[in-house]
């Protein structure tokens, strides 16, 4: 057993788990926070992912031990009350989800990418990175259509602020 | 999984120390190999010896000669340095097609190396340039590094505290990847170095691991060029078969790969 503290949506989290416990498991089973989804066995399929310290990890494949300090956001942090995430807005606008079971962690892995190639995304780029993100309904083209609306919203809001 | 201890040492001598305490410890880096064997219960460690964040252990660092990147550099920090791009494009290269975006964060050329499985990207590179794997212990050069199939020359409780690549004159990376894994269904690296001597390495494709191809060797150092290759054949002997592709295939890829490692090495 060990205690962990860390942030998870801007809320102060102290769990007393035992070290084997992924990251996943304390976001669902002890959190509650049920949004960030299991799809595989072999961390191959990107449901899981969330942000730690800001960046596109996947929560399958990582102990508490190893975020114990860290800061993690899930897809239900990113909204701002009622209003969607830009990237959310996008996906619904878009037609972004079919089952809707991979969408969390296409959301965090797309937040993450325009994070990191900013706003000017192209179509190429888009499908590269989202690589390690698999959806079952393959429902790909409105994923990156959503993607690529999201970055240009992302800009006017950034530009605006 | 089965129950484990999870440790975070701050130095090197401190995770050898916990290392020796435990009755069955592992070193933990990106966790990317070791966390999904264990979640398959194929891996029961009664210690996971975190080194990830050893200062000690990150960093890259470019001389005129040598590329050094210490174990626990994650890709996507390799993937963003200035000073792998300007002397060893091949690597950079490499990295952008290891894996995607998530495991790249978190798996570490240490790792990798360490690891030593059959289709990975960095063996290719370490052997194809000669590189010295450098532990807590001693200098390793790359041939006497691999040992066949997830077998290297280290003790079990050995770090491996860096690599360093010699500069080369040219190299070049392709890789035909598995698109559902995202490892090589058969990758090759090209190498000249500044000494004038030309080694080609591939992944993927033997049955011991990462290989030495002689036969492209000679040809590229009779001719550096992909039409160089144009005449050769591999022997499918001793290269893997399995669902994804049969050995008669991976020997084809290699020449394929190689020829295309050629042309993107200049
Ligand atoms: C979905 C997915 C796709 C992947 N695709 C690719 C791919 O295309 N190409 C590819 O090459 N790899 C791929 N990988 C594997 C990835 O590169 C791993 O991260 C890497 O093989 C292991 O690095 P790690 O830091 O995660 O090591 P860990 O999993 O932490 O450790 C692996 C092993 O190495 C040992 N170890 C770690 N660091 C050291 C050290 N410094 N000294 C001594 N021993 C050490 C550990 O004890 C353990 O036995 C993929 C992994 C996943 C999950
Ligand atoms: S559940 Fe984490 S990658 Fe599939
Ligand atoms: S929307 Fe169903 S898995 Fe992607």
């Amino acid at each position: 057993m060990a205690n962990v503290q860390l942030t998870v949506n801007g809320k102060a989290v102290s769990a007393d788990v035992e070290d084997r416990t992924l990251l996943v498991q304390l976001l669902r089973d002890h959190l509650g926070l049920t949004g960030t989804h299991v799809g595989c066995d072999t961390s191959q399929c990107g449901a899981c992912i969330v942000h730690i310290d800001g960046r596109a990890v996947k929560s399958c494949t990582t102990l508490v031990g190893q975020v114990d300090g860290a800061n993690i956001t899930t897809i239900e942090g990113i909204s701002k009350g009622d209003e969607l995430h830009p990237m959310q807005a996008a996906f619904r606008d878009n037609h972004g989800l079919q089952c809707g079971y991979c969408t969390p962690g296409m959301i965090m892995s797309a937040i993450d990418i325009v994070n990191r190639y900013g706003a000017d995304l192209d179509e190429d780029t888009v499908r590269h990175e989202l690589e390690g993100n698999i959806c079952r309904c393959t429902g790909y083209h409105n994923i990156v259509k959503s993607v690529l609306d999201a970055a240009s919203r992302m800009k006017l809001s950034i530009a605006a602020e | 999984m089965y129950s484990t201890t999870y440790h975070r040492p701050a130095t090197v001598d401190e995770a050898v120390a916990l290392f020796a305490k435990g009755s069955d410890a592992k070193y933990l880096a990106g966790g990317h190999t070791l966390l999904p064997v264990m979640k398959q219960r194929l891996a029961a460690p009664s210690d996971v010896i975190d080194i990830a964040r050893i200062p000690t252990l990150i960093g890259i660092e470019a001389s005129s000669e040598t590329l050094t990147i210490k174990a626990a550099t994650t890709y996507f920090d390799i993937l963003s340095s200035a000073d792998v791009k300007r002397t060893i494009p091949a690597i950079a290269h490499l990295t952008s097609v290891l894996g995607d975006p998530a495991v790249r964060y978190r798996g570490t050329i240490g790792g990798s190396v360490a690891t030593n499985d059959p289709t990975a990207d960095y063996p290719a590179a370490v052997l194809a340039l000669n590189a010295t794997v450098k532990t807590n212990r001693r200098e390793i050069p790359a041939d006497a590094f691999f040992q066949g199939l997830f077998t290297t020359a280290l003790e079990n409780d050995e770090i491996i505290t860096a690599i360093a690549f010699p500069i080369p004159e040219k190299a070049g990376y392709a890789k035909m990847r598995n698109p559902a894994s995202r490892f090589a269904l058969t990758a090759v690296f090209v190498a000249k170095l500044k000494s004038g001597e030309i080694r080609v390495t591939a992944t993927g494709a033997s049955q011991d691991g990462v290989m030495r191809v002689p036969v492209i060797e000679q040809a590229l150092a009779a001719n550096w060029s992909a039409a160089a290759l144009e005449g050769i054949t591999i022997s499918e002997e001793g290269l893997m078969a399995d669902i994804h592709g049969t050995s008669d295939y991976r020997a084809n890829l290699i020449k394929v790969m190689a020829q295309r490692a050629v042309a993107a090495a200049g």
